[in-house]
């Protein structure tokens, strides 16, 4: 089993090595079979190692690969090591990032055939995976941020994988630069945390930070909040969140993978890493909560005015992430995990769903654009269907069972509270709300589409949607797998205990679950009356309401705006008045100088030997005159 | 034998040397400024020759023969390369030996 955990990430790093050096000598037959083939192996092996790891006894699986460098504590020197290590939390993830990734990665080979890069394309996929799996796998934080960095080096390639586009390359750059706030506080976090327990493997991180800190400790707090700046960066949460709609510029494919099986999971994946950090800084998950609950609903409201398919996606994915962090906030880590699983199904369906139907309208984006398609492209848009509905959390499907999980968590938790649970369903009208929205103008009405409609007709590209489909649907039902804690040790579920039970006395009342489970509906009835115009498609043509609010939410309330005046701006004008380089000049006074005393004395240096020796004679004679005088 | 008193040896010394150093300054031909420079050396020869002579002691004249020999070996060097100016400029302008100032 050890051998198989090793052999796990490497299988598509040998994949992503032969292609990226074999190039376009590939035929697209041998590079696909390659890449997928390495997937189709990563998604056995996390499958079989997930279901050991997570049976009723199962115990955590460790492989030790090499030592990589040892870090001096002052003290002592503490080895690094290049180990990997899966427990429940990671068989999870593992399975997560390989199976949908492999499905993922069969949609693309046949989505992307036609490419001129198809090879390159799947290498960065490749990559993209191997980068997540490190960051799965790793035992120790130190492993944890190369996988980090390297999820951000894949999203920049493949968010700019069209790169001959300006756009494009503009937001890969974007996606790039944003993200890297994020990591440079997750670094500082990192390193704090080394300079004041010195350790970074997992475990003993748990046990010393239990042993040494005690609730509200001021180092647990700074830690935490660094943790959480690069979590909020990987996982386009408020305020880093701007990058996540740009990234849309990709490849549909590679937006399916960032927004489901890699990259913006890694934020959760990170603080439910960590959590025993957290549960130290109570004031931490708070504000973990806090930017879940309002990055939830305003990607809500932005997604309600969008006219661009993807990008509604991309702000629903914003707004299905800030679940996951509201109830990681609420100390909820195992729904938080669960809804991370279940989005991962549903949302790349939709993606990918979505990209069939882009490519069927020749890529046409825009959703007023679109209409009547279900009688045009029914099977895709039944897939597509199924998708809205675990999206809106319908009874029965994934979405339900995780979204319920989450919202079962909040009222009592003493970092959220019921101010937080109205948030999360407000959160989930707006999500009936938008979905229906979307789903109204692109597949009720009448077609706005003219001209033929090319359809996706491989089978393998359908069977990696009949295959998410499924699992999207059926989702729930390893509902069971997540009452139990994903991470084990005895200390950190004490800590769990007496933390996030503390005041149980909070009622909780007898309406809360019927609610809940009502919410899509009124959602879905209100969105019924509001978008009835969407429904009928009776004006032609039909176009979007424009006034200023919608065209505000349009443009992601502002923030690129804002970020525009108060960074973008005053840097450029700084880095305009500073053109000259202020200080620079004064070192350049320097050069000044000697070139000027060397303008002033270089006539002297003439070349005449009479001039020398009138002037040696000059000298002399005012030194013996200074002298006798 | 009336003994010519030193102070005139040594403005004599002094004029000559003078004489000779406004030559090196003033003429531009090598030779001239070659000739002038033996003109100097034979100042500076008077004056240890007068000193040599008040204190009556050979260290003087010994002085003398050092700087006769050092003004042989400087005017072969010297007419050496008035040679060599002769055979590239045609000329014995010092000022064309100015290569050197950069």
């Amino acid at each position: 089993m050890s051998a198989m955990l090793a052999a796990l990430p490497f299988m598509p790093l040998i994949s992503f090595m032969i292609l990226i050096v074999a190039k376009d000598r590939l035929a697209w037959r041998f590079a696909s079979l390659i890449s997928v083939g390495a997937l189709l192996f990563c998604t056995i092996v996390s499958l079989l190692i997930a279901q050991r790891v997570l049976s009723i006894e199962g115990e955590p699986i460790r492989v030790m690969l090499w030592q990589w460098m040892q870090l001096d504590t002052g003290v002592s020197w503490l080895p690094i090591s290049f180990s990997l290590v899966v427990d429940r939390l990671a068989a999870v993830m593992i399975s997560v990032v390989s199976g949908i990734g492999f499905l993922i990665h069969l949609f693309a080979a046949f989505y992307m055939k036609e490419d001129e890069n198809f090879v390159r394309f799947m290498a960065y996929l490749n990559l993209f995976i191997v980068a997540m799996l490190f960051l799965v796998l790793a035992d120790n934080l130190v492993l944890l941020y190369l996988g980090w960095e390297g999820v951000g080096l894949c999203s920049f390639l493949l968010i700019g994988f069209w790169y001959q586009d300006k756009k494009n390359a503009d937001a890969a750059r974007k996606a790039f630069v944003i993200t890297r706030i994020g990591d440079t506080s997750m670094m500082l976090g990192l390193l704090l945390l080394f300079t004041s327990i010195g350790e970074l493997q997992f475990e003993r991180i748990d046990s010393a930070v239990i042993q040494q800190w005690s609730v509200g400790n001021e180092t647990a707090f700074w830690v935490a909040l660094l943790l959480l700046g690069g979590a909020i960066g990987k996982s386009a949460q408020l305020p880093l969140h701007t990058w996540l709609p740009d990234a849309m510029a990709g490849p549909t494919p590679v937006s399916a993978l960032i927004h489901a099986a890699t990259m913006v999971t890694a934020g959760v994946y990170l603080i439910a890493r960590t959590q025993s950090i957290f549960m130290l800084a109570p004031e931490v998950m708070n504000l973990v909560a806090w930017c879940g609950a309002l990055t939830l609903l305003l990607a809500g409201i932005t997604a309600l005015a969008q006219t661009d398919l993807k990008r509604i996606l991309a702000y629903s994915t914003m707004s299905q992430i800030g679940y996951m962090m509201l109830a990681l906030g609420a100390g909820a880590w195992s729904a938080g995990v669960f809804h991370l699983m279940t989005h991962a199904f549903f949302k790349a369906l939709l993606f990918l769903c979505a990209g069939s139907i882009i490519y069927a309208l020749h890529h046409q984006q825009d959703v007023f654009k679109m209409g009547g398609l279900l009688k045009k492209l029914p099977i895709e848009s039944g897939l597509f269907t199924i998708g809205l509905i675990c999206l809106v959390a319908l009874p029965g499907t994934s979405g339900f069972f995780s979204k319920e999980f989450i919202l079962g968590h909040l009222w009592q938790s003493p970092t959220a509270g019921p101010l937080f649970w109205w948030l999360a369903i407000i959160g989930a009208l707006l999500t009936a709300l938008y979905s229906c929205r979307l789903f109204f103008l692109v597949f009720l009405g009448e077609s706005r589409f003219e001209g033929e409609l090319h359809r996706l007709t491989s089978r393998g590209a359908l069977l990696a949607l009949l295959f998410l489909a499924a699992l999207s649907l059926v989702g729930g039902i390893w509902h069971s797998q997540f009452n139990m804690p994903l991470l084990q040790s005895q200390e950190l579920q004490m800590l769990n205990q007496s933390i996030l039970t503390a005041n149980n006395a909070t009622v909780v009342p007898t309406w809360l679950h019927t609610l809940a489970i009502a919410t899509p509906f009124i959602g879905i009835a209100i969105a019924w009356v509001l978008f009835a115009k969407y429904r009928r498609s009776f004006e032609q043509p039909l176009i979007s309401v424009n006034n200023a609010w919608v065209r505000f939410s349009r443009a992601g309330l502002g923030f690129d705006y804002l970020y525009l005046f108060l960074i973008h701006k005053p840097f450029v004008f700084l880095a305009h008045a500073n053109r000259r380089d202020v200080l620079d000049q004064l070192l350049m006074l320097l050069s000044h100088f000697s070139l000027w005393t060397k303008d002033a004395i270089l006539p002297t240096q003439n070349g005449s030997i009479r001039w020398y020796a009138a002037v040696f004679a000059l000298g002399l004679s005012a030194y013996i005159l200074g002298w006798l005088l | 034998m009336e003994i010519v008193p030193l102070s005139h040896v040594l403005i004599f010394a002094c004029l000559l040397f003078v004489i000779g150093f406004v030559g090196v300054v003033v003429r531009k031909n090598t030779l001239f400024m070659l000739m002038c420079l033996e003109i100097m050396l034979n100042a500076v020869g008077v004056a240890f020759i007068g000193a040599g002579n008040v204190w009556q002691q050979a260290d003087g004249q010994i002085m003398f023969i050092l700087i006769l020999t050092l003004a042989a070996a400087e005017v072969a060097v010297g007419l050496a390369l008035l040679i060599r100016m002769q055979q590239r400029w045609q000329d014995l302008n010092i000022d064309k030996l100015s290569e050197l100032k950069e």
